[in-house]
């Protein structure tokens, strides 16, 4: 069984934006670029997979610009045995990627499809679920265990009040929480092992796909800022505050 | 123009959320309806008739509905879905489930988790963990919007809608529900919370976790969240994190003890009205955003706090 895995590159998650002043944006130039975190996630369980002779074959997806190779690379160096770049300058939207798996998806047959459950840049929650749709696949979001046997996964999901236990016949969707693993740190060796994995780039056309966005931003501004605070000296002086200034409790 | 908005509930209750959610419909404007979809739940559909501003509920009652699959709630919304120009879901867990399957089958591009309403077309949300807020126009003939509960009032009860029963759709049966785990626990809802008492690496233990925290909410009537590191070392179950992948809370008190403030965590708790930052580092990035910062070991703090209040 196949398993694609969907990466994309964004901002480090370590790295505060700044709104740019002309309010089109955020400033993401020279800033530094990683893995999507959640799709570390991805990149390893599926790994995982393969090591448990689950999986045969891992791979590595991402959509956007030429960049993105660092980020399949990335992916490559952590178990993926090989990658597809969807090359395009377009901003693209969740509706969009969600298009161009799916097109991936009617090509190459994976059984089984792992996402991240949201990228930390547009914080949007919709792409896994989106393809699962378009797909007419099953889902199973925010996932924290995940078993696969006999053409089922069974997969424990973090939602509201506790978890969730669900199995889905595959083919399937499954989109990553924080608690599913401990990614691997990448080693030099597999780094370099990684540069010689294929890395077949496509562009959005080839897959019959119209990327064009369907949000529009009108302007990006700075959240409000906070009234600056005091430090109080001590608990008595803490419990005054709240109580006649704040008037909280 | 009508909105629909789809009900939080758990058959036998409506949820909170779904009075945030009404709020927001009620800003863009337009008839009001409520879909509970669900099995055994005319309780939870009478109680959405009861929400003030709510046209009409529209109760789905159906075996298949009963545990809110993600296949079979979004393929109820779609049956329903000619007719509005509006859907609306909480942005909770289920949610964020169903509202990007409902859209990808509408063709639709969907917009997630808007705190303000600007027009019918234009919204606020938030992005790169609330660091930055972008206002988005979407053109798609039917916005299927997430809406972030802490960005809106709770819509008033005092209404009396009809209740119509709708005809159940049957989901793809590809997905089973085999069982759910749910944190006990008799403290306020941690998103519902008008206080929360938040505890970070520094309590050290599970134990420590429970022993100093838990008297504090208790004596401020307060929810108990935790911060991803928390959360990690096993101090405090999953969904008690707060933060751009846990919960996203606004309470009017925001206690934070031995918390250190990373960009995810802030994501999740800067709306809060007032926040108290408990902290023994004076560097701490909380202190930036605290009201009140108390400088100070937490594990002598806060029991002098719990004899002080």
């Amino acid at each position: 069984m196949k398993v694609l895995v969907p990466v994309k590159r964004v901002v480090d998650y370590n790295v505060k934006v700044r709104v740019k002043s002309d309010g089109t944006g955020v400033d993401i130039a020279n800033v530094k670029m990683s893995m999507n975190p959640f799709d570390e996630i991805a990149v390893e369980e599926a790994v995982r997979l393969k090591e448990k002779g689950a999986v045969t074959e891992v791979i590595a997806v991402s959509c956007g610009v030429a960049q993105c190779q660092e980020t399949l690379r990335t992916a490559m160096a952590i178990g993926a045995d090989r990658a597809i770049l969807v090359e395009t300058d377009v901003e693209l939207q969740p509706l969009a990627v969600a298009k161009l798996l799916k097109a991936l998806v009617d090509k190459e047959q994976p059984g089984l499809i792992i996402l991240g459950k949201q990228a930390i840049d547009d914080d949007c929650n919709q792409t896994g679920q989106m393809l699962a749709a378009l797909a007419d696949l099953p889902q199973a979001t925010f996932a924290s265990k995940v078993e696969v046997a006999d053409g089922v996964a069974t997969v424990t999901r973090e939602v509201d009040g506790g978890l969730e236990t669900l199995k889905v016949s595959l083919p399937a969707v499954i989109t990553t929480d924080l608690r599913l693993n401990e990614p691997r740190y990448v080693t030099l060796p597999n780094i370099m092992k990684a540069k010689k994995k294929p890395l077949e780039t496509i562009k959005p056309e080839d897959l019959g796909v119209d990327v064009t966005p369907r949000i529009k931003t009108l302007t990006v501004s700075e959240p409000p800022k906070r009234g600056a605070g005091v430090k109080v000296a001590d608990v008595a002086a803490l419990v005054a505050k709240l109580k006649n200034e704040a008037k909280v409790i | 123009m009508a909105i629909l908005v789809i009900a939080e509930h758990d058959n036998a209750s409506l949820k909170g959320a779904t009075l945030n959610t009404v709020t927001a419909a009620a800003a863009i404007g337009g008839d009001i309806h409520v879909l509970v979809a669900g099995h055994n739940a005319g309780a939870a559909a009478a109680a959405a008739a009861q929400v003030a501003g709510v046209a009409k509920v529209l109760h789905a009652d159906d075996a298949g509905l009963g545990a809110s699959l993600a296949e079979n709630v979004a393929a109820q919304v779609l049956a329903l879905a000619s007719g509005y120009s509006h859907i609306l879901f909480p942005a909770t867990a289920s949610g964020k489930n169903v509202a990007p399957r409902v859209a990808a089958k509408l063709d639709v591009a969907q917009i997630s988790d808007i705190i303000k309403v600007i027009s019918a077309d234009t919204f606020d949300r938030p992005v790169y963990a609330g660091n930055a807020i972008a206002t988005v126009q979407s053109a798609d003939a039917v916005k299927v919007i997430t809406v972030r509960t802490t960005g809106f009032d709770p819509a008033a009860t005092g209404g009396s809608a009809a209740v119509e029963a709708v005809a159940t759709v049957a989901g793809n049966g590809k997905a089973s529900f085999v069982g759910r785990e749910v944190t006990k626990s008799d403290r306020p809802e941690l998103t519902a919370a008008k206080i929360i008492v938040s505890g970070g690496r520094a309590l050290g233990s599970s134990e420590k976790f429970n022993e100093v925290l838990t008297p504090l909410a208790d004596k401020l009537g307060a929810a108990l969240g935790a911060s991803r590191a928390a959360v990690d070392a096993g101090y405090a179950p999953n969904d008690w994190q707060v933060g751009q992948t846990g919960k996203i809370v606004a309470p009017g008190l925001y206690v934070a003890c031995g918390i250190s403030g990373a960009i995810q965590h802030l994501a999740g708790m800067k709306d809060s009205k007032v926040i108290v930052a408990i902290n023994k580092d004076p560097e701490a990035p909380i202190f930036s955003v605290a009201d009140y910062g108390l400088e100070a070991d937490l594990f002598v703090a806060v029991p002098e706090l719990i004899s002080a209040l």
